[in-house]
């Protein structure tokens, strides 16, 4: 379903401040495969969900998503075929407009916009029901702004909208990680029920070791602008942070340094 | 002084068009476009031209709408296809448009005394010119307003909202946001243009300086409209820039007929504007003062 292909990202490239986020990056994932990313500050994990997006291209290599080449697509193009949720809960969500407003616009993604009224009354049933799954009473405050919602309840809602038209790939970048404990738990439930329920593939970057490992099939480290370890199967549902931090060690030659993964 | 009041609104509803043109990009793009101070200039250089060399004002009016869409596609083309800063590619077209606007008349002002123009048939019908701008500014607001309304609900009008609002969010769902940010810049100097020579056929010249200033008072308009008026949704909205624009010229007439000089006026302005937009600040600072004058607390 996504095939990422020898990719290579540098900033700031040919200045002293050159640094290669990105490099002979390769990694593909079968459709309905969860993955779970993890590593370091400056892993490139960020750098490759953000590739993969479309936010900046690449320097070289090929991606790939449903067999469709688009390595040369402009962001607001490969938004027909992704979903997101970004770290930041302001951030996948229009704060100004309405909850119907922006269900509306998620509705709409990958189909030309037209003359048309932006949201109709057989779309309200609709997104009332899906608003009434989320279970946070959202379904009676369809004219609510955004605005006014919580980071989790925004969250919650970014969710629903990355994946209210099917995406052939969802890509989670820290969605929970500035949220609280809690509501960061109730997230990941409801993210884990839409990856299911939909048989998404899913691409989830995580600081935390044991998000990581509790959710998803596979899981992935990254340590500078590689992939050192992947792990599915049987092999990961046996995983705990223990044998992970080894692993890494073994495999990078360093320690684990991040204390938000290992305090969590 | 009745007569100073409706002078005043008839005025207050040409520039409400300016008006909303501006709310379009400052508060629906989330941009400061000084475009318009040059296409305010364009609409009413184009009217005032056409309209002297015989076309129908009507016409002539429409030809300024296009003019105004074309000096906003320019700055749009510079800010999102050439990454100029949005400020900067608004000063780069309103500077060009000076020449542009020399060009089209010829000189730096034109009269139209006694020249017909598009409120020359109500005045035919026994209507006081002032009263004839009033109905006819009444009606051009009323509709535009209603267009606005409706366009603003379309998925294309909310794919700009979105992008004005949060162009992140808007791109990951799937808006080309170059495009929107062009076609809000079109729709709101369209807007501005058309202001422009409604203003001119109304005061019967058109002038190369009359959009010194335009933006400030474009801004003062939609602050005091918003103000004073209300923001409960889009349709109150846009019923209070208008509003606001009118309350803008009855202040201005009333602090004129109360001896302030005429040269002074841009000065006013521009502190009321200052002062306006600084406000959120002074109430930060109002705050802790409040409180500890309550006797602390909560």
């Amino acid at each position: 379903m996504l095939v990422i292909n020898n990719i290579e990202k540098k900033f700031n490239a040919g200045t002293v401040n050159e640094k290669i986020a990105l490099s002979h990056f390769s990694l593909s994932l079968a459709e309905g495969d969860f993955a779970t990313v993890i590593g370091g500050n400056g892993a490139g994990k960020s750098t490759c969900l953000n590739c993969v997006a479309g936010v900046f291209g690449v320097d070289q290599g090929t991606i790939l998503i449903d067999g469709e080449d688009v390595t040369k697509l402009p962001e607001h193009k490969r938004s027909s075929l992704i979903g997101r949720v970004f770290q930041d809960p302001m951030m996948g969500t229009a704060g100004n407009m309405g909850i119907e407003e922006n269900l509306a616009l998620a509705y709409r993604r990958g189909k030309t916009r037209s003359l048309s009224w932006g949201i109709s009354n057989k779309e309200r049933e609709i997104y009332k029901e899906y608003l009434s799954h989320l279970d946070l009473g959202l379904e009676n405050r369809l004219h609510a702004k955004v605005g006014l919602l919580s980071g989790g309840q925004r969250q919650a809602l970014t969710l629903l909208m990355a994946t209210l038209k099917k995406p052939k790939l969802l890509l989670l970048d820290e969605h929970t990680a500035a949220l609280d404990p809690k509501t960061a738990d109730k997230v990941l439930s409801l993210s884990d029920r839409f990856v299911h329920e939909g048989n998404l593939t899913t691409l989830m970057v995580t600081h935390n070791m044991r998000h990581a490992i509790e959710h998803g099939n596979r899981l992935i480290m990254m340590h500078e602008g590689r992939v050192i370890l992947d792990i599915s199967g049987q092999e990961k549902q046996k995983l705990t942070v223990e044998d992970l931090l080894k692993r890494f060690g073994q495999v990078s030659g360093e320690e684990f340094a991040n204390d938000r993964a290992l305090l969590s | 002084m009745f007569e100073i009041i409706l002078g005043a609104i008839s005025l207050g509803l040409l520039w409400a068009i300016m008006t909303i043109g501006v709310y379009i990009t400052y508060r629906i793009l989330d941009i400061a476009d000084l475009t318009v101070e040059g296409s305010i200039a364009m609409g009413a250089a184009i009217a005032a031209f056409s309209i002297f060399n015989g076309m129908n004002p009507f016409i002539a009016t429409c030809l300024a709408f296009v003019g105004g869409m074309l000096a906003g596609l320019v700055t749009g083309i510079l800010h999102t296809k050439l990454k100029i800063p949005a400020l900067l590619a608004g000063i780069l077209t309103m500077i060009a448009l000076y020449s542009v606007n020399l060009r089209i008349m010829g000189k730096a002002n034109l009269s139209l005394l006694r020249i017909d123009t598009v409120f020359t048939p109500l005045g035919n019908l026994g209507i006081n010119p002032t009263n004839a701008v009033i109905l006819f500014g009444l009606i051009a607001v009323m509709v535009i307003i209603g267009l606005l309304y409706w366009f603003f609900g379309t998925e294309i009008g909310c794919a700009i909202r979105a992008t004005g609002n949060n162009p992140q969010m808007a791109r990951a769902q799937g808006i080309n946001t170059n495009n929107m940010i062009i076609l809000g810049l079109v729709i709101s100097n369209g807007l501005v243009a058309l202001s422009g020579s409604l203003i001119a056929q109304s005061q019967s010249f058109a002038d190369i300086q009359m959009g010194i200033g335009s933006i400030v008072i474009g801004l003062a308009s939609v602050i005091i409209g918003e103000v004073i008026f209300g923001t409960r949704n889009f349709f109150n909205c846009l019923i209070s820039l208008a509003l606001g624009a009118i309350t803008y010229r009855i202040i201005i007439a009333l602090v004129l007929k109360l001896g302030m000089p005429a040269n002074d006026l841009k000065l006013f302005t521009a502190i009321t504007v200052a002062i306006a937009l600084s406000l959120p600040v002074f109430k930060s600072y109002l705050r802790p003062l409040k409180k500890s004058m309550n006797g602390g607390g909560q």
